[in-house]
């Protein structure tokens, strides 16, 4: 029981019931579909970039709390942000899932809720599937798998 | 496995004495012992199983159908015989309508490929349902890619059931195939075969059943339910996995192409021409996987030694059981809730991802699938992504049950 407190921490609890940034961005002018095959869950990022800094992020979709939580908090760490910013952290942030050791030394702040998952493994992709999204979009490409 | 069973049968099952049967059921998971409920993906193996399959590397070990030497021969009979016991096993008349695969989804494709493909036009029609697994739809949109047939779908109720009238009414002067489903593997229905497959051969259509989910929970009599194919894989009634069977009629099977080209499955090979085996051995393509015919006929002789009926009366009281208390939980909701099911029980909570709780259940002990189930478009019907599944074996006991129903209510602690 214990174990699962320290995977469902209450952040991640309060943004699978309550997502961040999760509408329809009408203005976006990058986005992109995610799909993890292996569980259904799907994840639609919406990016509005202007000279190199993600003006506006938003979402639709999720599935599971780790990544309808992953994807929230994700919208929130990465706004304001420049691409090359968020790239960053994206890699921090997979090396944090990974167990493989950061070289950046990017701060993950809140992102670290997230540490918890190092220790299930099946469940890595669900927390990544927004990342995988998101860094799709910002490279132009429009649908992109975890598989 | 249609009616419920008499109560007098139910004690007939010393579970304690067939849990001691089966070695990996005495481990534990994350510090809690296991329960092992995701018997639809596959089943755990019986201490008879491992050991018929050690046996055979251990002292048989030898190439079929080839060797003039005694390990060979000792190979041949036993592959032969294993053959045997599974015509016995779903009421064949003769072995030579068994044909090893490596599991439903091979014996599906086989059929497709063998039997259908040769007698399609374009615009003709292959009917399954709305409830099958993928491996019983994806064969058939390839061959219809491949043929300009038209794969059509029978509707299933809000229930789970596969609309009869519907059924009826689909099956048209184009119709060439019908593939249906026996037990859903996602929503634990039990389809009116023997009734669809009556009205198929009013029509003159010849239908295949999938009994992937239905064998190890009921006994199956290909002959009584006069369907043309009959699938299902070893590893889901405790035997290994790579392992299969085809029961085909064999007037079909005779008058059928050869699926894959190899050794073993011909008559003699040379450049002008090459003529094939008789049946079954034309589908056998290549070395098979002698060790698994083994071990599955020894799951089957296992599961004949407890009794078919006692196995199914004890299975039917743990899936009532857990329905009802599953269903007590507040915010649970069952998906397919037909009137006969065998096996398996699908429900979503609300408010909480099947895969959060596959991993909260993981870690008390208790294993379920989460997930789509490979039958996408069942949940694509019930407008959901997925469902927590929880299956039933010969070797589940009440307790069990709690253990799941506990683990659930775990869930809602976390979950809040």
């Amino acid at each position: 029981m214990s174990d699962m407190r320290e995977l469902y921490q209450e952040i991640i609890l309060d943004h699978n019931k309550r997502p961040r940034n999760c509408y329809v961005m009408n203005c976006a002018n990058k986005s992109a579909d995610g799909h993890n095959p292996l569980c259904g869950d799907t994840v639609k990022v919406y990016l509005r970039i202007e000279n190199g800094i993600i003006e506006e992020i938003s979402f639709q979709g999720a599935g599971c709390a780790i990544c309808t939580a992953s994807t929230s908090l994700m919208t929130e760490s990465v706004k304001g942000k420049t691409v090359e910013q968020a790239k960053d952290l994206f890699d921090e942030f997979h090396h944090m899932l990974t167990g493989v050791a950061a070289e950046q030394g990017v701060e993950l702040g809140k992102l670290q809720v997230f540490e918890g998952v190092r220790e299930y493994p099946v469940r890595v992709k669900c927390a990544t599937l927004a990342w995988h999204t998101l860094n799709a979009a910002m490279k132009g490409e429009e649908k992109v798998t975890t598989e | 496995m249609s009616t419920p069973m008499p109560t007098t049968t139910r004690a007939a099952l010393d579970v304690e004495r067939i849990r001691a049967d089966f070695p990996a059921l005495h481990q534990e998971v994350h510090g809690r012992p296991l329960v092992y409920l995701d018997n639809a993906a596959t089943t755990q193996k019986p201490r008879r199983v491992i050991d018929a399959v050690s046996r055979f590397y251990e002292y048989d070990c030898a190439n079929v159908h080839r060797g003039v030497h005694l390990l060979s021969q000792r190979a041949t009979v036993a592959y032969e015989r294993a053959r045997t016991t599974i015509r016995k096993f779903i009421g064949a008349a003769d072995s030579r309508e068994i044909v090893f695969t490596r599991g439903t989804t091979e014996a599906i494709n086989l059929v497709a490929s063998s039997f259908v493909r040769p007698r399609l036009e374009p615009g003709d029609e292959i009917l399954i349902t709305g409830m099958e697994h993928h491996s019983n739809i994806v064969p058939w949109q390839l061959l219809c890619a491949a043929t300009g047939a038209v794969l059509k779908v029978v509707p299933i109720t809000d229930s789970g059931e596969i609309e009869l009238d519907r059924y009826e009414e689909l099956l048209s002067d184009r119709t060439r195939f019908v593939a249906v489903v026996q037990v859903s593997n996602a929503l634990g229905t039990v389809n009116p075969v023997k009734r669809m497959i009556e009205i198929a051969h009013a029509r003159n259509i010849p239908v295949l059943v999938d009994g992937a989910q239905a064998v190890p929970h009921a006994r199956i009599d290909v002959r009584d339910l006069d369907c043309d194919f009959y699938a299902f894989s070893g590893h889901k009634i405790y035997g290994p996995t790579g392992i299969g069977a085809l029961y085909g009629k064999r007037e079909h099977l005779l008058g059928m192409i050869p699926y894959q080209g190899g050794g073993d499955m011909i008559l003699s090979v040379t450049w002008e021409k090459t003529s094939y085996a008789e049946p079954p051995h034309r589908f056998e393509a290549g070395t098979p996987n002698i060790e698994g015919a083994i071990g599955l006929a020894a799951a089957l002789d296992y599961l004949d030694s407890l009794g078919l009926d006692a196995v199914a009366a004890h299975e039917s009281e743990l899936l009532e059981t857990a329905t009802a208390a599953v269903l007590a939980i507040p915010g649970i909701r069952l998906v397919g809730a037909a009137r006969h099911r065998a096996g398996a029980l699908s429900f979503v909570m609300k408010g909480v991802h099947p895969h959060d709780i596959g991993t909260i259940l993981d870690s008390e002990g208790v294993a379920i699938r989460a997930g789509h189930h490979c039958a996408q478009p069942v949940m694509q019907r019930f407008n959901i992504s997925a469902t927590v599944r929880a299956s039933f074996g010969v070797y589940n006991t009440i307790d069990e049950v709690q253990r799941l129903v506990d683990g659930l209510h775990k869930v809602k602690e976390v979950f809040g």
